[in-house]
């Protein structure tokens, strides 16, 4: 296990020099206390996601280990290039699936797993976002193995959630430890919300002719990331609107306010494809807008992401991003795959089936976590069981190798010891592209545990990337 | 603004003020119960009708305070009680988070389930009550404050405080239409200490006596409370003040909009009423028949208001 602090060897590494001394002088005692300072802190701002139907408290709130997740710039100007190479190489897949289709005519991607992807939406054949861009937010989920060894886990194509806790936990480590940030070592990530404003307005559609009016459209408070919705909208300024309060008239979209109807030319969405317009999509949804994808199709508004984005993040189109890398951008890929094989390939199941005990395996659809088989922690029973399960439908299924995913000192049951984080940065595409240096960091609270989702026991962390 | 934010804003400041009331007419019934003779008057119906919870009750049945304190503060079912006036103030307040500062978020959002766990038993419950209803007038205070102090005086300030002022107004009137019998010219005569004791607990239910004393010292006199509760333009409980209050707002947002709608001359025509009237006019009416109009004009203005900004 490579361990962020103190290295393979036990040799406290440079970037973490601050974060020791501090935990030296701290001590365990005051770092609980802060711990439980910064719970009550969190709930009271309501920086919470919801879970229903299990019982308990109905908002709850993801567990925040105060010891940071340290970067060095030099290892963070690689992760850069090598995000902003992906985020272009996925708009660059996006555009071409729904056009030409030259990378599936070259044999590169196989034909059948876009076209019969269930992401994929032949009602955007032909349609030109503006800029190009379909995912105007790409967060990449990102894993390191060693001092260099950093790989690419999934891409999030659609609309990834997580970034509120980037700004929070920043913003709280900065009111409970001011003397951390003494002196600007570290990059600062609030600029993320400004950002993100100036990629919506950069992407405002054709028939917007003066300053366009974004928005952020939510399911509601019901949603699990609502806060996260009210949060964005809030630090951009812009309206936080529900479907209902948004209709179509004219090919425009509008929303209702207490002046009457005013114009909407940038909708940042957090609500699926699926339940965005019930008259071009699911006809039994509450949700959504009707006529939204036609005003959407005719240039009369951008929704961000683009509908059918999600075609370009899924698990079995993972595994090609080096080869589009390779064929739109004509370079060599700065951030590995995670090696993997993919079921739905004869030779490369009987491999995994004959491995199970030491792979990870994925429904290629699935997310949260959920669905999956860690090999090595499951029993016999559960290996024979998901066996069956690859057999009969192998294509939805890939493998991945048990990663042995890094380690960075957390607060655990009141002493400090070292858990397993995943990384997630946000990489915003509009004209231009923007990447603030730091992402959210995730960490499984568990000794041992390499499951960092939320909804899994999972906590986060605040990220530095140290400045130069 | 968005009407849904208009809308929001509106109800989570009628239900903050809704909660105050509740809390307050609570201890009104408190005050009351205490007095000899209480037991006869059954004084607990008067606060559980003004609260629009009568229908919670049996006709016959004599409401005891454990029993009014169950319906009013902690039942989550009655739309009235204290418990789902403050998760509704929230789920408004939540439903526009980013109308509101986190100020006023976080004032709404701390301690919102500590109802849900208090001990229903009557011993328990009428130890805790006091400090139940401290707890809850803190709530609409401190919400209010933060407001104060940090929202933007833009439309959606003027929303909130719509709200919160015609729901005032309307308490004002719903606890005179029950109390009235009281405060008549004619129970002047009857003089003697139950009645004094009567016509302070109207003040009480306001938390007025205080301030009802800086403005007439003296003695007190049913005329002079209903004065001070209808007309009195300085006492932040009365309807001349809510209406007035309400009419400033909606002035706000007619030279913001450039529109003018037909909850303009409503409040207009009120605020004039009640400016033009003394006292004597209002009883040569009828008390009475004044408070069942101001009730109907009151709820024809939110009517209004929804219509003219598309709630």
């Amino acid at each position: 296990m490579f361990n962020e602090m103190s290295g393979s060897d036990g040799k406290l590494r440079d970037p973490y020099a601050g974060i020791a001394e501090w935990l030296e002088s701290s001590g365990v005692d005051l770092l609980n206390r802060r711990s439980e300072e910064a719970e009550a802190i969190f709930r009271r701002i309501g920086i919470t996601f919801a879970v229903y139907g299990e019982g308990g408290d109905p908002e709850r709130l993801i567990p925040f280990d105060l010891i940071p997740r340290v970067f060095a710039a030099a290892e963070w100007r690689r992760l850069d290039r090598g995000i902003r190479q992906r985020a272009r190489a996925l708009n660059a897949f996006l555009y071409d699936v729904y056009h030409r289709g030259e990378i599936l005519r070259a044999g590169i991607v196989p034909a059948h797993l876009v076209y019969r992807n269930s992401a994929f939406l032949p009602e955007m054949m032909g349609v030109k976002p503006p800029g190009r861009v379909y995912s105007h937010i790409v967060g990449i989920d990102i894993v390191r193995t060693g001092a260099d060894d950093f790989q690419v886990l999934e891409d999030n194509c659609r609309t990834p959630s997580g970034v509120s806790y980037m700004l929070e936990n920043r913003e709280i480590m900065m009111r409970m430890f001011p003397e951390l940030f003494d002196g600007g070592g570290v990059e600062p990530v609030d600029d993320y919300p400004d950002a993100l404003r100036k990629t919506l307005e950069e992407v405002a559609p054709p028939a917007c002719k003066g300053d366009p009016t974004c928005v952020v459209m939510t399911p509601g408070p019901l949603n699990s990331a609502y806060y996260e919705h009210s949060f964005l909208a809030d630090l951009m300024g812009v309206e936080l609107v529900e479907p209902q309060d948004l209709f179509v008239d004219d090919g425009l979209v509008w929303m209702r306010t207490t002046r009457g109807p005013q114009r909407v030319d940038v909708i940042y969405r957090r609500i699926d494809d699926d339940y965005i317009d019930p008259l071009s999509f699911r006809p039994d949804s509450l949700l959504g807008v009707p006529g939204l994808f036609d005003a959407y199709r005719a240039g009369g508004v951008t929704l961000c992401s683009a509908p059918g984005a999600g075609v370009a993040d899924d698990k079995a189109i993972y595994t090609f991003v080096p080869d589009m890398i390779r064929f739109y951008l004509g370079e060599k890929p700065i951030l590995d795959n995670v090696p993997t094989w993919r079921c739905a390939e004869t030779d490369s199941c009987k491999y995994v089936l004959e491995h199970l005990d030491e792979l990870v395996v994925k429904e290629v659809h699935g997310s949260g976590g959920y669905g999956m088989l860690i090999g090595p922690k499951a029993t016999k029973e559960e290996c024979e069981a998901y066996a069956k399960r690859i057999l009969a439908d192998p294509s939805d299924f890939i493998a991945q190798p048990t990663l042995d995913l890094s380690a960075t000192p957390t607060i655990s049951g009141g002493v400090v010891s070292p858990r397993h984080v995943d990384f997630r940065p946000y990489c915003l595409v509009g004209q231009e592209m923007r990447l603030v240096p730091g992402g959210l960091t995730r960490v499984a609270l568990r000794e041992g545990s390499l499951v960092v989702n939320s909804s899994q026991g999972g906590g986060v962390k605040d990220t530095w990337v140290l400045s130069e | 603004m968005l009407s849904r934010t208009a809308e929001n804003l509106f109800w989570m400041g009628r239900y903050i003020e809704r909660a105050e009331s509740t809390a307050r007419l609570m201890e009104m019934g408190q005050r009351m119960a205490m007095l000899p003779g209480a037991g006869e008057r059954d004084e607990w119906r008067s606060v559980v009708t003004s609260c629009g919870s009568a229908h919670h009750f049996d006709k016959a049945e004599r409401i005891s305070e454990v029993a009014a304190a169950r319906a009013l503060v902690l039942d989550g079912d009655n739309p009235s009680s204290i418990r789902a006036c403050l998760s509704a103030a929230r789920a408004n307040g939540k439903a526009v988070r980013t109308a509101l500062t986190r100020e006023m978020w976080e004032s709404l959002n701390d301690g919102w389930r500590k109802l849900e766990s208090v001990d229903p038993g009557a011993q328990s419950l009428r130890r805790e009550l006091p400090e139940l209803l401290d707890w809850t007038k803190r709530r609409a205070n401190l919400l209010r404050g933060a407001a104060e102090t940090s929202m933007l005086r833009n439309d959606g300030w003027d929303f909130m405080r719509i709200g919160g002022f015609l729901e005032r107004a309307d308490m004002i009137l719903r606890l005179l239409d029950v109390k009235y019998f009281v405060l008549l010219p004619e129970t002047d005569v009857v003089g003697g200490g139950r009645d004094h004791h009567q016509w302070t607990s109207v003040l009480h239910a306001t938390s007025a006596t205080r301030a009802f004393h800086h403005v007439y010292r003296g003695d007190y006199a049913p005329w002079q409370i209903t004065d001070f509760l209808l007309l009195n333009r300085a006492f932040p409980r009365s309807l001349s003040h809510c209406y007035r209050q309400t009419l400033g707002h909606l002035e706000h947002i007619e030279r913001r909009y450039g529109a003018r709608h037909p909850c303009h001359d409503t409040a207009l025509a009120m605020v004039e009423r009640l400016e033009s009237a003394g006292m004597g006019e209002l009883f040569k009416q009828g008390l009475h028949e004044f408070v069942s109009d101001a009730l109907a004009v009151t709820a024809r203005l939110s009517r209004e208001i929804k219509e003219a900004y598309h709630f």
